[in-house]
């Protein structure tokens, strides 16, 4: 009997928010010690050390300043997030839709996959100066979306492609006995399949599109945006402002980050390493 | 009229030769067993008959259309040597997978599904993950999942291999009431020479290298057949005459002499 014996037949585990990040507040202790430890060691050194203050603020002003231009500094990152977000949403919708047309219509991705792959190796930030020209002067939004969207597209596209195209063929063979159509294993194999590798290529391409979003803004942008506010305080040199700045971008980015990996746990709660 | 006929069917892989010169016919409410040593073309002939692969040479009807027709009109339900189940889909919708896409009521899915997982006694399980499951349990779900729409002929390649013995001879007992109630013609691979003598009407004996049929053996045990049918002396007959066939194709080949139960 001892081959009938289960594995682990405790139901899929739901749970708090905790939980679905995959971990439970208590696992998140030693990172936060850490995190924590490094802080005052940053202060302790700028403090014994006697660094100036324009080449590494002490933390406690960077919080300070935090809170005092919180307004403002939210309002600016707010305003890049949006572009962010447009580009990670459009750049992240057409690589799903095209990995589709290219998983469906192999030999079309034969043809396309290699360039896409050097494509991937491009440094598209090298681009941001002239998409800035492109889209209205660089003022707008939408010029900083299109760097966004074009960070996005590769990683995606190419996580998206592996996925729906590293089915087991035993899983194909089974539709193929129940004489299923493309449509029927596309849908009920390929895009479950794919879901892993699509939300592994989503999660870098958040990262990817807070990225563009600012370093296009450094090219020129709104008044209002975060980029041209770290650009501006540390040309004049209000050092605390910029690094500010940079912790609002960081913090955008983490949220968009957690955002997907969130909806990612929704989504896949099926796959064996997201329960233990 | 034979539900399935194979003549002279020859199978290539590259230089392996998997299958030469099949010919087999198989009658209706036929319960035939494939036995013989690993890499004999067992499963590769159970692929052909299901459509799954092409054979290099030779025809196969079944119904008295194309293996292809049978496939497209869903005469098959086929138990793989692996579970082959759906992570992403609960032990129930895997059970559900045939049924929905042949387009069954929910209604009639529920019902079906709680009826077939019981049959494989894993009620309770149904929101469970495949891998979730043990080994055995997951070769139930499968084997749930190939009978929970009635084909007119099952095939089986090895199911019941990953099973402890007691879980075998229960679910053997299962499968005959299955196979007498529905009129389900099978198709059957095994390893086991008594799994082979016990459940089927006919053993087809296999020898490798190339895949042949060496010998066919009708079993002629009375139906249905019981706990009793193990222990009559006929049974043990056939078993030993089961025996003797595999080994007199290995000897042939001049290869190590099997043991019984020749393993993969
Ligand atoms: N897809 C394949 N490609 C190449 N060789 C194969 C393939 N499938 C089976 N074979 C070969 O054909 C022979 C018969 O295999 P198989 O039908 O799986 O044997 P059995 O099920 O009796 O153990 C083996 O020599 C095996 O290596
Ligand atoms: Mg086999």
């Amino acid at each position: 009997m001892s081959t009938d014996v289960p594995v682990a037949v405790q139901p899929v585990p739901r749970g708090g928010l905790g939980r679905m990040v995959g971990r439970r507040v208590v696992d998140w202790l030693p990172a936060l010690v850490v995190f924590v430890g490094l802080v005052a060691l940053w202060q302790g050194l700028i403090v014994w050390l006697h660094v100036q203050q324009f080449l590494l603020p002490k933390p406690t002003s960077i919080a300070t300043t935090f809170w005092t231009d919180k307004s403002e500094l939210w309002h600016a990152g707010w305003y890049t997030f949006q572009e962010a977000l447009g580009g990670f949403a459009l750049g992240s919708g057409f690589a799903i839709l095209v990995a589709l047309v290219l998983a469906r219509w192999r030999p079309l991705a034969t043809a396309l996959l290699p360039y896409a792959v050097a494509a991937n190796a491009i440094p598209i930030i090298a681009f941001a100066p002239i998409t800035n020209q492109w889209f209205g002067g660089g003022l707008t939004k939408s010029s900083k979306i299109a760097i966004a969207a074009v960070l996005c597209f590769f990683p995606v596209l190419v996580n998206t492609l592996r996925g729906l195209t590293s089915v087991r063929p035993q899983d194909l063979e089974l539709m193929r006995s129940y004489a299923a159509g493309n449509v029927e294993i596309f849908r009920r194999v390929r895009i479950p399949t794919a879901l892993p590798f699509i939300f592994a290529g989503l999660k870098v391409a958040t990262v990817l599109a807070m990225i563009g979003a600012v370093v296009g803004e450094y090219f020129g942008g709104a008044l209002n945006a975060i980029g041209v506010l770290i650009l501006s305080r540390s040309r004049v040199f209000q050092f605390n402002e910029a690094w500010a700045g940079v912790l609002v971008v960081c913090l955008f980015g983490l949220a968009l980050y957690i955002a997907v990996a969130l909806i990612e746990r929704l989504a896949l709660r099926w796959v064996p390493s997201t329960s233990e | 009229m034979s539900v399935v006929e194979i003549s002279r069917v020859s199978k290539q892989f590259g230089q392996t030769t998997a299958l030469q010169g099949i010919d087999l016919e198989i009658g209706e409410r036929e319960f035939v067993s494939l036995i013989g040593p690993s890499g004999c073309g067992k499963s590769t002939l159970l692929r052909i008959i299901g459509d799954l692969i092409e054979p290099s040479s030779g025809t196969v009807v079944v119904n008295g259309k194309s293996a292809r027709q049978a496939r497209n009109d869903r005469d098959y339900g086929i138990v793989f040597q692996d579970p082959v189940l759906y992570d992403w889909r609960t032990v129930a919708k895997n059970v559900a997978l045939p049924l929905e896409m042949a387009r069954w009521s929910r209604q009639k899915r529920n019902e079906r599904v709680r009826r077939m997982l019981e049959l494989v006694e894993l009620q309770g399980f149904e929101n469970h993950r495949p891998w979730q499951l043990s080994g055995g349990m997951q070769q139930r779900v499968s084997i749930a999942r190939a009978l929970s729409f009635d084909p007119a002929l099952l095939l089986m390649d090895e199911p019941f291999g990953a099973l402890d013995e007691m879980t075998r001879e229960r679910l053997n007992i299962e499968l005959l009431k299955i196979w007498e109630a529905s009129g389900s013609t099978i198709v059957f691979v095994t390893h086991s020479i008594t799994e082979a003598v016990f459940l089927s009407t006919r053993v087809v004996v296999m020898s490798p290298r190339p895949g042949q049929i060496s010998e066919l053996i009708p079993v002629d045990l009375p139906q249905p057949r019981t706990a009793a049918t193990r222990e009559a002396p006929s049974f043990f007959e056939l078993v030993t005459h089961v025996r003797e066939a595999l080994h007199l194709g290995h000897d042939l080949d001049r290869a190590a002499p099997v043991t019984q139960e020749a393993k993969a």
